[in-house]
C-alpha cells in the first residue's frame, strides 16, 4: 500500500510527468516520503549530495550564509520543483543550503541509488537528464536576469 | 499590421483642446517617497475633465528650467480628480521634481499614448505581470480589473522586484492580497532571513500560477529584457500572442507623434503606444538596431 502510494505520488509529480510506468518504478526503488518544519533544513552547503528532492507542498529557501550577512536567499523552490542537482556531478557535495520556510513535504531520491540506476540503464539516466536539463537552463536564465539587475536599471 | 479592432484602448485627446506640445502649470497636491529613490506626486487637474485618462497613458512633466519627461499615470482612471504619477529619481528631470514639495508648480502635458485594452479583456482572466518601478503604468489596468471585478475572470499580479525595501505600493499589495477575488505575488531578486515570500525573477512566477492559457489575456510592464522573457514564459504556458500586451520604453520628445525620436518600426511609442500587441511588435522586438 505505501509502495503503490509513493509509486502513485512519483507519477504524479510533474517533475516525472509522462515517464514511462518501468521507469517510475525503478525511480520509486530509491524513494522516499520526508516532511519538514519550517526553518529545518533540508540541505546544507558542503554535505554529500546524498538525496535530492521533489517538493510537493511548501516552500524552500535556496542561500547562501556569510559571515556579518547571515542568510542570503538566492532562490525560493516551491511545489511541483526540485532541490539539488549537485548529486549529478562529482564530488556530489551541496554547493548552499536549502531551509524549508514553511512546512515541506517532498519525495526525497537516494542520489547514490539513482546514479547506480542510471549507470545501468542509460535510458532512464537519458529520461532524466532530459527533466534536469530544462530546469538547469531554467535557472540559468532567471541568475542572468538576477545578475543583470534589470529592475535596478534604468531602461 | 494594423491591429485587431478593440485590441488597444483609444488614445483620448489631450483634455485642454489647446496645442498638446504647451504645457499646462499644475500644482503638486501630495507628495510621498515609496522606496529609496522612488516617490509619487499627486498633482492638482486644471479644471473639470483635466484628471481624465485611460490605464496606461502616460503625461509629460516638466521641472522649470531642467527639463521635460514621460512619466505614466499610475492612479486611478475611475478617480479625475487627482493625477498621480510614481517617478524614480534617475536623471537631472526625474531629481529635480523629486525635489518639488506640495505646491510646487510644474509644467504638464497629456494624457498621452494608448493604453492597457481593457475592453478586449473583458470575460477574459487578465495576467498582470510588472518588474520594479514599472509596476507604476500598470496599477490603474489592475484599479479597473477590480473597480469591474465582475466583468472579467481571475485576475493575477505577478510583481518583480529588487529587494524587499524596493516593493513599489508595498501596504497596498499587502491589503489586496487579503481580497479572495485577486492573485498577487510577489517575488525579490535578493533578499535576507526576514524576507519569507519568493525570491527568483518575476518570469519564475509564471509556471507556479494557475493560468488557463486559453482564456487569458497578460499586460506586461517592465524593463525590455524582462519583457521579453515574460513573454516566452508566457508561451511556454500556451498563452497566444495575440493575447498579450507589452509596454515599450522609449526617449519620448513631443509625445504627440511629430518629432519621430521614439519611432519603433512604423509606430511611434508615444502615438501608437506605449501599450502594444505583442503581435504587432513581435517581428521586430528583438532586433537591438530598432
Amino acid at each position: 500500500m505505501e509502495i503503490e502510494n509513493l509509486d502513485r505520488i512519483v507519477r504524479e509529480h510533474p517533475f516525472f510527468a509522462g515517464l514511462d510506468e518501468a521507469f517510475v518504478r525503478l525511480v520509486c526503488g530509491c524513494a522516499s516520503n520526508v516532511r519538514f518544519e519550517p526553518g529545518q533544513y533540508l540541505c546544507r552547503e558542503g554535505g554529500s549530495t546524498d538525496r535530492f528532492f521533489l517538493i510537493r507542498h511548501g516552500r524552500v529557501a535556496l542561500q547562501y550564509a556569510a559571515p556579518g550577512r547571515g542568510e542570503m536567499t538566492f532562490q525560493t523552490v516551491g511545489e511541483g520543483e526540485i532541490v539539488g542537482v549537485s548529486w549529478l556531478i562529482p564530488p556530489y557535495h551541496w554547493t548552499h543550503d536549502a531551509k524549508a520556510t514553511s512546512q515541506v513535504r517532498a519525495i526525497a531520491m537516494d542520489a547514490r541509488c539513482l546514479r547506480d540506476k542510471c549507470e545501468a540503464d542509460h535510458h532512464l539516466g537519458y529520461e532524466l537528464m532530459k527533466r534536469f536539463v530544462p530546469v538547469l537552463v531554467a535557472r540559468l536564465q532567471a541568475t542572468r536576469l538576477q545578475i543583470l539587475d534589470v529592475y535596478g536599471t534604468p531602461a | 499590421m494594423a491591429p485587431p479592432p478593440d485590441a488597444v484602448a483609444p488614445a483620448p485627446a489631450p483634455v485642454t483642446g489647446a496645442d498638446p506640445l504647451i504645457p499646462r502649470v499644475a500644482r503638486i497636491r501630495t507628495r510621498r517617497r515609496e522606496t529609496g529613490d522612488v516617490f509619487t506626486i499627486d498633482i492638482e487637474p486644471d479644471g473639470p475633465g483635466g484628471g481624465v485618462f485611460a490605464a496606461g497613458q502616460f503625461n509629460m512633466l516638466t521641472a522649470f528650467g531642467v527639463g521635460e519627461v514621460p512619466i505614466s499615470l499610475s492612479g486611478d482612471p475611475g478617480d479625475p480628480s487627482r493625477l498621480i504619477h510614481t517617478i524614480r529619481d534617475v536623471g537631472a528631470v526625474t531629481a529635480a521634481l523629486g525635489r518639488l514639495k506640495k505646491g510646487g508648480l510644474i509644467g504638464l502635458r497629456g494624457p498621452f499614448g494608448r493604453g492597457w485594452p481593457m475592453e478586449a479583456a473583458a470575460g477574459r482572466d487578465v495576467v498582470l505581470v510588472a518588474g520594479g518601478v514599472a509596476l507604476a503604468p500598470l496599477r490603474p489596468a489592475l484599479y479597473r480589473l477590480l473597480a469591474e471585478r465582475e466583468r472579467y475572470g481571475n485576475v493575477t499580479l505577478l510583481y518583480g522586484a529588487r529587494s524587499p525595501d524596493d516593493i513599489l505600493y508595498r501596504r497596498e499589495l499587502e491589503k489586496l492580497r487579503r481580497r479572495f477575488d485577486v492573485d498577487i505575488e510577489v517575488t525579490v531578486d535578493h533578499a535576507g532571513s526576514a524576507w519569507h515570500g519568493h525570491v527568483g525573477v518575476v518570469t519564475t512566477l509564471i509556471p507556479r500560477a494557475a493560468i488557463e492559457p486559453s482564456n487569458t489575456v497578460a499586460f506586461i510592464c517592465g524593463p525590455e529584457v524582462m519583457t521579453r522573457f515574460t513573454i516566452m514564459a508566457l508561451r511556454e504556458a500556451g498563452v497566444a500572442d495575440d493575447a498579450i500586451h507589452i509596454a515599450m520604453e522609449r526617449n519620448m520628445k513631443c509625445a504627440a507623434g511629430f518629432c519621430g525620436r521614439c519611432q519603433f518600426g512604423g509606430d511611434f511609442v508615444c502615438r501608437d503606444g506605449p501599450v502594444f500587441p505583442y503581435a504587432r511588435v513581435r517581428p521586430i522586438l528583438h532586433l537591438k538596431e530598432i
